[in-house]
């Protein structure tokens, strides 16, 4: 088995005219790396009608219900992750009840707010109730906001993961962008904060500096954009971890947070 | 044949980076099937002579015959045309250049010099887009990337300098491809390294609108793992001769002639 924890997919108000050539191509691809689970998320229309990382409630009740139709539509293979706006916080609530009764295993959280804002508390909340994990996209460190996302690093995801420590965050994109060693550092003692290996970023010494931080049992496979990338990880870590070691890294970790029963046999 | 154009050796000033040295480069070749490597030394593209590392650098890989040195000329320093000239004499497959980090006007009149020197040579000029994401980098690593302006001034500014750019994207590689005539951009190659694959079609992309024979197989390892040019190919099913053709064919025909 392998699981591909931070997977995306598009639907018909995003941007990309191609969009069904995009879903199409990552089924494919998966298929060829042998992805047996693309657990996604689709953040509101990606830009068209609100922004990507700001999105409106009513492009994430589009985004999310594309989602679920994916998720029918390929009920082996794809799995769903819940995005919400903590700016709209009954309108999040709301959202998490909706789609996780409909079938989505985790909470996706944009950089709508940052990570350590109160708004996230009740989303958290939310997140131990139900037995998800909520994913954190992250900009590793990052200290200050920029155009486009707010600032939410992982030193302010571990103060968040510090204030719920019944709820498993999932660090996005570790090779996402910025400097990893910095969330890296900040990672060590939040037992409760996984990281995913997913992003474009494939540095030498990556793989070796999340082994040494975090250890092996807190470690995710995944992609994000890139998937010729997150093979390209699963393959040197052949060569850094023993096969048990490696199938943790492939499916047992991401099969022990999100809900039982929502990968076939775990 | 798997011919990697673009790979270092020693260390790195900015990030602990393993697989540095020669024996630690040819275990990842062994590991990901490459028959040959092209290497530059990476300290030394920090340093204020750059072209001091090179009597190492050749002298390395006289001792493994799959490494083949792709040493450093600085146009702006004394004695590089004895760097280029010794280049020639050893049989590189190219020379590299890396202006930003010499503090050297990229498309300036020292590299147009050193272009037009490399072009009578019959030697390809390197030259890297990037060494690292610009997101991440060191607060002290402040050189600037390679601009797509520099590149198209530099193919136009002699008709026989040949260049092998590394590190570009499709956005990159798009301006100045297209930003150039045919006779241009024929002498233009590229490695895949920085490239995105499926599910993206960046690369797809390219090798239809480019056309495959501009494309080279390089890694940039051991700054990135070499499993990521290879995941790339095997990602893209370019089909047995196209790939080839990136892998070693290209090399061999264009920059090696």
């Amino acid at each position: 088995m392998l699981i591909d924890v931070h997977a995306h997919f598009y639907h018909d108000r995003t941007p990309r005219a191609d969009w069904r050539e995009r879903n199409a191509s990552r089924l494919s691809a998966g298929d060829r790396i042998g992805v047996t689970h693309h657990v996604a998320s689709i953040l509101g229309s990606w830009g068209l009608t609100s922004p990507t990382y700001f999105p409106s409630p009513r492009d994430l009740e589009y985004g999310n219900d594309a989602l679920l139709a994916l998720v029918r539509q390929h009920p082996d293979r794809i799995r769903g992750y819940v995005t919400v706006n903590p700016n709209y916080a009954a309108h999040a609530r709301a959202e998490i009840g909706r789609s996780l009764d409909a079938g989505m295993v985790g909470i996706k959280l944009a950089a709508s707010r940052r990570a350590t804002d109160p708004l996230l508390d009740p989303i958290c909340e939310l997140a131990r109730e139900r037995g998800v994990p909520v994913l954190q996209h992250v900009w590793q460190h990052r200290r200050r906001d920029w155009p486009g996302q707010e600032a939410s690093d992982g030193t302010e995801l571990a103060t968040l993961a510090a204030r719920h420590p019944g709820v498993r965050f999932i660090l996005a994109h570790i090779g996402g962008g910025g400097d990893w060693q910095h969330s890296l550092a900040a990672l060590r003692t939040a037992s409760n904060v996984y990281v995913d290996l997913s992003g474009s970023g494939v540095d030498g010494g990556m793989l070796e500096a999340c082994l040494e931080s975090v250890g092996v049992e807190r470690l995710l496979w995944g992609t994000d954009l890139t998937m010729e990338t997150g093979w390209a990880k699963l393959r040197y870590l052949t060569h850094l971890l023993s096969p048990a070691q490696l199938e943790l890294v492939k499916w047992k970790n991401a099969a022990r947070i999100f809900p039982r029963g929502a990968f076939p046999g775990d | 044949m798997r011919i990697d154009v673009n790979a270092f050796l020693g260390a790195y000033p900015y990030a602990r980076v393993p697989g540095t040295s020669p024996d630690r480069l040819l275990q990842a070749l062994d590991r990901t099937a490459i028959d040959e490597a092209w290497v530059s030394h990476l300290p030394s593209l920090f340093w204020r002579q750059p072209m001091e590392g090179n009597a190492w650098l050749y002298d390395t890989v006289a001792r493994e015959r799959r490494l083949r040195a792709v040493p450093a000329v600085h146009p702006g320093l004394a004695g590089w045309e004895a760097a280029l000239g010794e280049a020639a004499d050893r049989g590189a497959p190219a020379v590299r250049c890396d202006p930003p980090h010499y503090g050297l006007d990229p498309a300036g009149p020292e590299v147009r010099v050193l272009a037009a020197a490399c072009g009578a040579a019959s030697l390809p000029l390197v030259m890297a887009v990037r060494l690292e994401d610009g997101r991440q980098r060191h607060p002290n690593d402040r050189a600037g990337e390679l601009p797509a302006a520099a590149v198209r001034a530099l193919i136009r500014s002699d008709q026989d300098v040949r260049l092998l750019i590394t590190h570009a994207d499709r956005g990159f590689i798009e301006e100045v491809h297209f930003g150039s005539t045919p006779d241009e951009a024929a002498r233009i190659w590229w490695d895949i390294s920085w490239i995105w694959g499926p599910p993206e079609d960046h690369f797809e992309t390219l090798v239809e609108t480019l056309g495959v024979e501009r494309f080279v197989f390089g890694t940039g390892q051991p700054l990135r793992i070499p499993e990521n040019a290879v995941a790339k190919l095997d990602l893209l099913e370019l089909g047995a001769e196209r790939r080839a053709a990136v892998e070693s064919e290209n090399a061999r025909a264009g920059l090696l002639r």
